[in-house]
């Protein structure tokens, strides 16, 4: 759920990576939160992580200059990946405006995306939202594992398993170098501000 | 659903927070949404990063809303959390809302219970709920 103040002239939008555990989603952050200058980004919260899993979310607001004489601000959050997290999930999920969907490159990791992508769907049917319906981007992170030997899922076989009946933009990363974070987080900020722009124009 | 507010409905809780909650002894007064997003604050929020205390807050009352579940209770409408020197009481507005207010060890908790109750119906308006 966007909220727009119009006494500000400012338009604050939420974003989620989603995806399995381990996949790299609280990288993604840990990384754009590093690059970034202090004067766009806010603090980053991490809650609670035991060992290197998000128990409950990260949060981390960005500002993203002005479109339209409204200033943009963009939340992101991460949720934890676990199975077992469902509940918390769902809350962080709760007024989202557009996704990322970090899947794991990894070989071994193949049945935990399309798992965690029909988590998804199923925790957005819940409030009510298609999937389809809303801004989504895909990251196929840790590519540059290949380079290591470790045996990888091929782009082709992740984007038939995951995307394709959604047909949305995705983009190869390894979030621990920076490659391609970006690059995703340009195009579901863009994506997500249009889709709110355009609701904003309709009313 | 996204939330649009106006200048008038932003100029009229502001209002509200001043003559009933500030005005009282609170030190800082927000409002956020159910997602995390600031919507309102005012007060001397110095030293105090309100952009996360309002996505903390709103996973803080989420959370609790599912204790409130395992219970048998639909939710929890307000929440309070001492502290040595200073305070905070969440309350919920409406069906989407969160109103937080901080205070210090010198107001009574029961002045801003009372308050937040004489508040509430007058915020509501302006969040388009009754």
């Amino acid at each position: 759920m966007a909220f727009i103040d119009l006494s500000k002239g400012e338009v604050q939008c939420k974003i989620v990576y989603y995806g399995p555990g381990r996949g790299g989603k609280t990288t993604n952050l840990l990384y754009i939160h590093r690059a970034m200058s202090e004067k766009i980004r806010g603090k980053m919260v991490t809650i609670d992580t035991k060992g290197d899993r998000t128990l409950f979310f990260d949060f981390l607001p960005l500002a993203l200059g002005k479109i339209h004489n409204l200033s943009i601000k963009i939340q992101l959050y991460t949720v934890p990946g676990q199975v077992m997290y469902n509940a918390t999930r769902k809350l962080v999920l709760k007024g989202v405006d557009g996704l990322v969907f970090v899947a794991d490159s990894l070989k071994v990791q193949k049945d935990k995306n399309i798992q965690s992508l029909e988590n998804l769907k199923e925790n957005l049917a819940d409030e009510n939202i298609d999937l389809k319906d809303i801004p989504l981007v895909m990251q196929y992170n840790k590519r540059d594992l290949a380079e290591a030997n470790i045996p990888l899922l091929s782009i082709a076989e992740m984007d038939a398993d995951l995307n394709s009946e959604l047909k949305v933009p995705w983009f190869e990363a390894s979030a621990l170098k920076g490659r391609g974070v970006f690059e995703t987080l340009r195009e579901i900020s863009k994506r997500t501000v249009k889709q709110v722009s355009r609701k904003l124009l309709s009313k | 659903m996204d939330l649009v507010m106006s200048k008038e409905a932003i100029a009229g809780i502001v209002r509200v927070f001043d003559e009933h909650l500030l005005r009282s002894g609170a030190d800082c007064v927000l409002l956020v949404d159910q997602s995390g997003n600031l919507i309102v604050n005012r007060g001397d929020p110095s030293n105090l990063d309100v952009v996360a205390l309002a996505a903390l807050s709103a996973a803080n009352f989420g959370a609790t809303a599912e204790i409130a579940k395992l219970i048998g209770e639909e939710d929890f409408t307000l929440l309070f959390h001492k502290g040595k020197k200073e305070n905070i009481h969440f309350s919920r507005v409406g069906k989407n809302y969160l109103l937080i207010i901080l205070f210090n060890k010198d107001v009574s908790l029961g002045l801003i219970r009372l308050k937040v109750s004489k508040a509430l119906p007058q915020i509501l308006p302006y969040l388009g709920e009754e």
